[in-house]
C-alpha cells in the first residue's frame, strides 16, 4: 500500500495554501478558456504555459492540469446554453442539453452535465491511481524496440479508430513526423531539412503548432460561420441542484458504461471527442427512453459528458506512465514537463514521487473544486459569451501571439503561428485531423530515436519488433488497432448476414 | 489554398477542387521531405541509419497516402459542394490579413503598440464600434497584459521604439 501513502503525501502537497490558490485560479482560467471560441484546452494550456516557468514544477502542473479540467467543464456551459460546443468533445452534449435549455430546464441540464463530468473524471482518476504505478513499473523494463512499439500502437489507434478518413489521418500524422525531423538530428548531430533557412535550425516547436492550428484556425472558422450568440439564461440554485442530484442515480448504468468507454478511449489516443459520441450513441440504443434522445433527455447529457471527462482525464495515464500523451492537451502538458526539466516516462514514478502524486492528488481535488466553481459561477461565465465576438476575437489573437512569442522569445514564431493557423483552417475544412499532427510533432524525435536504436541493435532487420513476446504483442495490438475498421467490418459480416459498414 | 472554381457554382470555390489542391500540396511536402532527406543521406552509415533514413520513408508515406486521397476524391462524383462562399472567405480574410500584418509588425513596433493597432482597427472596422470604445479596449488590453506578464510573472514581451521612449 505504498501508493496510498504516496497519495496522501500528494494531498498534503496540494493542500498547501499557494497550491490551492493556484488550483482555483487554474480552474477559473480554464472555464473561461473553455467558454471562449478559439481558445480550447490544448492551445489555452499552451498559451499559459510560460506563466508557470517561474513556479515549482508541482505548482505548475497543478495549475496547468486545473486549466485543463476547467476547460472540460466550460465546454458544457456553451453547449447547453448557446448550442455552441466550446470544445469538440461537447458537441454530443448539445444534442440533448440545448433542447433541455429551450424547455426551461437549463439548470437541470447544467447540473447533470457538471455532475457527470465530475463522476467521469473521478472514475478515471481512481483508475490512474491504481493502474499508473503498475504500468510505469512494467514500462521500466522497456528497451528501444518496446518503446517504439508503444508509439506505434498510439499512432495506429489514431488511424484505425479516428472518425476522419484513415488516409487523411496518415497524411496529417506523417506531415507531423516530417516537421518533427526538421533541424538538428539528435543522434548524428547533423542538420537536415532546413534548406539553408537559419530560422529552421531548431525545428518546429509543437506549442507554436498547437496555438496556430487550434487557436488561429478556430478563429478563422468562427469568422466564416459568422457567429450570433443567442443564449438561454440559466438559473442554478440549490434546489435545482438537489432535485437533479436525486434524479441522477437512476442513470447509474449509463454512467458506468460511459466511464468505461471514456477511460478506454482516453488511454488509446482516440480521445475525448469520439468517446463522447460513442457513449451517446450506445446510451441511445440501450436506454428505454432512447427514442426521446435529441429532444431533451437528461440521460443524453449524462452519457457524453461522463465519457468526455473520463477520456480527458484518462489521457494523462499514458502521458505519466509511458511518456506517450493520449490527447493534444496531454501533449502540451508533456511539453511542460520537458521545459521544467522533468523527463516524462516511467522513471517519473521513481525519481519525482512528489511531482507525480501531487498531480494525481490535484486531479481529485481539482475536479471537486471545479464542480463547486462551475455550479456557483455559471451566470458569470455565460456573461462572457455575451461579449461580442468583434471584441473577443482581436483579444484572443493578441493572446495567441503572446503565447507563441513567449515559447522561445522569438518573433519569427508568431509568423509561424499564422502559417499553422491557415493550415489548421484548411485542414479542418477538408476533414484532416489535427490531433495526430500535433502528437507526431511532439513524439517524432522520440519515436525516431527508438526506431533507429532498435534497428541499430538488429543491424537493420525489422524482425526486432517481433523478436520477443512483449514487443511482438504490443506490435500486434498496434496492427489490430490499425486495421480495426476492416476487422470490425469483417466481424459484422460474419456474425450477421446483412453486411453493414463499420461505424 | 487552391482557389479553382468549378465553373458550375459561381458563388465560391468548389470543395472538390480545393481538396484536390490540398492533396497536391501534401504531395509537394512529401517530395520536399524526400529531397531534404536525400541530401543528408538515406542509407546506412558507420553509426547506423543516416539522418535522412527516417524522414525519407515518412516522405514516401506522405506521397502514397496523398495519392490515395486524391484518387478517392476523383473517383467520387462531384456533389457540387462548396468549400466556402466568397462572402465567407472575405470574412476570413478580414481577420487573416490584419493578423498577418500584425505578426509581421511585432518585431518593429513591439507587441504592445501592434496589439493596440490591431484591436482598435478590428473593433472599428469589423465591429463598427465608436472610436472611444475601440480605443478604451485597445488601450486596456495591452496595459492589462503588461501588468500581468512583465510585472507579476516577470516575462518580458517584445518592445518597440515607443516603450524605449517611455523608458519601460
Amino acid at each position: 500500500m505504498e501508493e496510498i501513502v504516496n497519495l496522501f503525501h500528494g494531498f498534503a502537497t496540494v493542500l498547501q495554501p499557494f497550491n490551492i490558490l493556484v488550483m482555483i485560479v487554474g480552474i477559473m482560467l480554464g472555464v473561461v478558456i473553455g467558454v471562449l471560441p478559439g481558445l480550447g484546452g490544448a492551445n489555452g494550456v499552451a498559451i499559459l504555459l510560460p506563466l508557470t516557468f517561474s513556479m515549482s514544477p508541482t505548482s505548475a502542473i497543478i495549475m496547468l492540469s486545473c486549466i485543463y479540467w476547467g476547460a472540460l467543464f466550460g465546454g458544457a456551459i456553451t453547449s447547453v446554453l448557446f448550442n455552441i460546443p466550446g470544445e469538440p468533445w461537447s458537441v454530443a452534449t448539445t444534442f440533448d442539453g440545448h433542447p433541455m435549455a429551450q424547455k426551461g430546464k437549463a439548470g437541470e441540464a447544467l447540473t447533470a452535465a457538471f455532475t457527470s463530468s465530475f463522476v467521469g473524471a473521478l472514475f478515471a482518476v481512481i483508475m490512474i491511481t491504481l493502474v499508473a504505478p503498475l504500468v510505469a513499473k512494467f514500462a521500466l523494463q522497456f528497451g528501444p524496440a518496446e518503446k517504439f512499439a508503444v508509439f506505434f500502437i498510439a499512432f495506429c489507434s489514431f488511424i484505425g479508430m479516428g472518425k476522419e478518413p484513415p488516409f487523411k489521418t496518415i497524411v496529417a500524422m506523417m506531415i507531423g513526423f516530417a516537421l518533427a525531423s526538421v533541424g538538428l538530428d539528435s543522434i548524428t548531430g547533423q542538420l537536415r531539412l532546413t534548406f539553408g533557412f537559419t530560422e529552421l535550425l531548431n525545428g518546429f516547436d509543437f506549442l507554436i503548432a498547437v496555438i496556430g492550428l487550434f487557436g488561429i484556425g478556430e478563429i478563422l472558422l468562427t469568422m466564416e460561420e459568422g457567429l450570433n450568440f443567442r443564449g438561454k439564461s440559466a438559473k442554478i440554485n440549490a434546489k435545482v441542484v438537489w432535485e437533479t442530484w436525486k434524479d441522477l442515480p437512476r442513470y447509474w448504468a449509463t454512467s458506468l458504461r460511459s466511464c468505461l468507454i471514456g477511460v478506454w478511449m482516453g488511454i488509446s489516443p482516440a480521445g475525448a471527442t469520439p468517446a463522447s459520441f460513442m457513449s451517446y450513441g450506445i446510451a441511445k440504443r440501450m436506454s428505454k427512453q432512447g427514442k426521446n434522445f435529441g429532444k431533451g433527455e437528461i440521460e443524453g447529457v449524462v452519457a457524453p459528458e461522463t465519457a468526455a471527462h473520463a477520456a480527458g482525464t484518462a489521457a494523462l495515464l499514458p502521458m505519466l506512465s509511458l511518456g506517450v500523451p493520449g490527447s493534444p492537451t496531454a501533449a502540451v502538458l508533456l511539453g511542460g514537463l520537458l521545459i521544467w526539466g522533468l523527463q516524462p516516462g516511467p522513471l517519473l514514478f521513481v525519481e519525482q514521487k512528489e511531482f507525480v502524486w501531487g498531480l494525481i492528488a490535484s486531479m481529485y481535488l481539482g475536479n471537486l473544486v471545479g464542480l463547486l466553481v462551475v455550479l456557483t459561477c455559471v451566470p458569470l461565465f455565460a456573461a462572457i459569451l455575451r461579449i461580442p465576438f468583434s471584441i473577443i476575437a482581436p483579444v484572443i489573437l493578441v493572446l495567441c501571439a503572446i503565447g507563441a512569442y513567449t515559447v522561445h522569445n522569438n518573433t519569427f514564431d508568431v509568423v509561424m503561428m499564422m502559417v499553422f493557423g491557415v493550415a489548421g483552417y484548411v485542414m479542418k475544412k477538408c476533414n484532416y485531423p489535427m490531433a495526430p499532427l500535433v502528437l507526431a510533432i511532439v513524439l517524432g524525435d522520440k519515436a525516431e530515436e527508438a526506431f533507429r536504436q532498435s534497428l541499430l541493435g538488429s543491424q537493420g532487420s525489422l524482425g526486432v519488433f517481433f523478436s520477443n513476446g512483449l514487443v511482438g504483442t504490443i506490435m500486434t495490438l498496434g496492427l489490430i488497432a490499425l486495421f480495426w475498421p476492416l476487422i470490425s467490418n469483417g466481424w459484422a459480416r460474419m456474425t450477421s448476414r446483412t453486411p453493414r459498414t463499420a461505424t | 489554398m487552391s482557389e479553382h472554381s468549378s465553373g458550375v457554382e459561381p458563388r465560391g470555390p468548389s470543395h472538390r477542387w480545393t481538396e484536390l489542391g490540398v492533396g497536391i500540396f501534401c504531395i509537394l511536402l512529401g517530395v520536399i521531405t524526400i529531397i531534404g532527406s536525400m541530401k543528408v543521406g538515406i542509407g546506412w552509415g558507420p553509426e547506423g541509419p543516416k539522418s535522412g533514413f527516417f524522414p525519407f520513408y515518412i516522405g514516401v508515406i506522405i506521397i502514397c497516402a496523398s495519392l490515395v486521397n486524391c484518387a478517392q476524391l476523383l473517383m467520387e462524383k462531384d456533389d457540387g459542394q462548396l468549400f466556402s462562399e466568397w462572402g465567407q472567405l472575405g470574412q476570413v480574410l478580414c481577420v487573416l490579413v490584419p493578423t498577418t500584418v500584425y505578426a509581421l509588425l511585432i518585431p518593429y513596433l513591439g507587441i504592445y503598440v501592434a496589439s493596440f493597432i490591431l484591436i482598435a482597427l478590428f473593433m472599428k472596422w469589423l465591429g463598427k464600434y465608436p472610436w472611444t470604445t475601440a480605443i478604451i479596449v485597445a488601450f486596456g488590453t495591452p496595459f492589462a497584459l503588461y501588468m500581468f506578464f512583465e510585472k507579476w510573472f516577470l516575462i518580458p514581451l517584445p518592445k518597440g521604439p515607443l516603450e524605449e521612449l517611455l523608458g519601460l
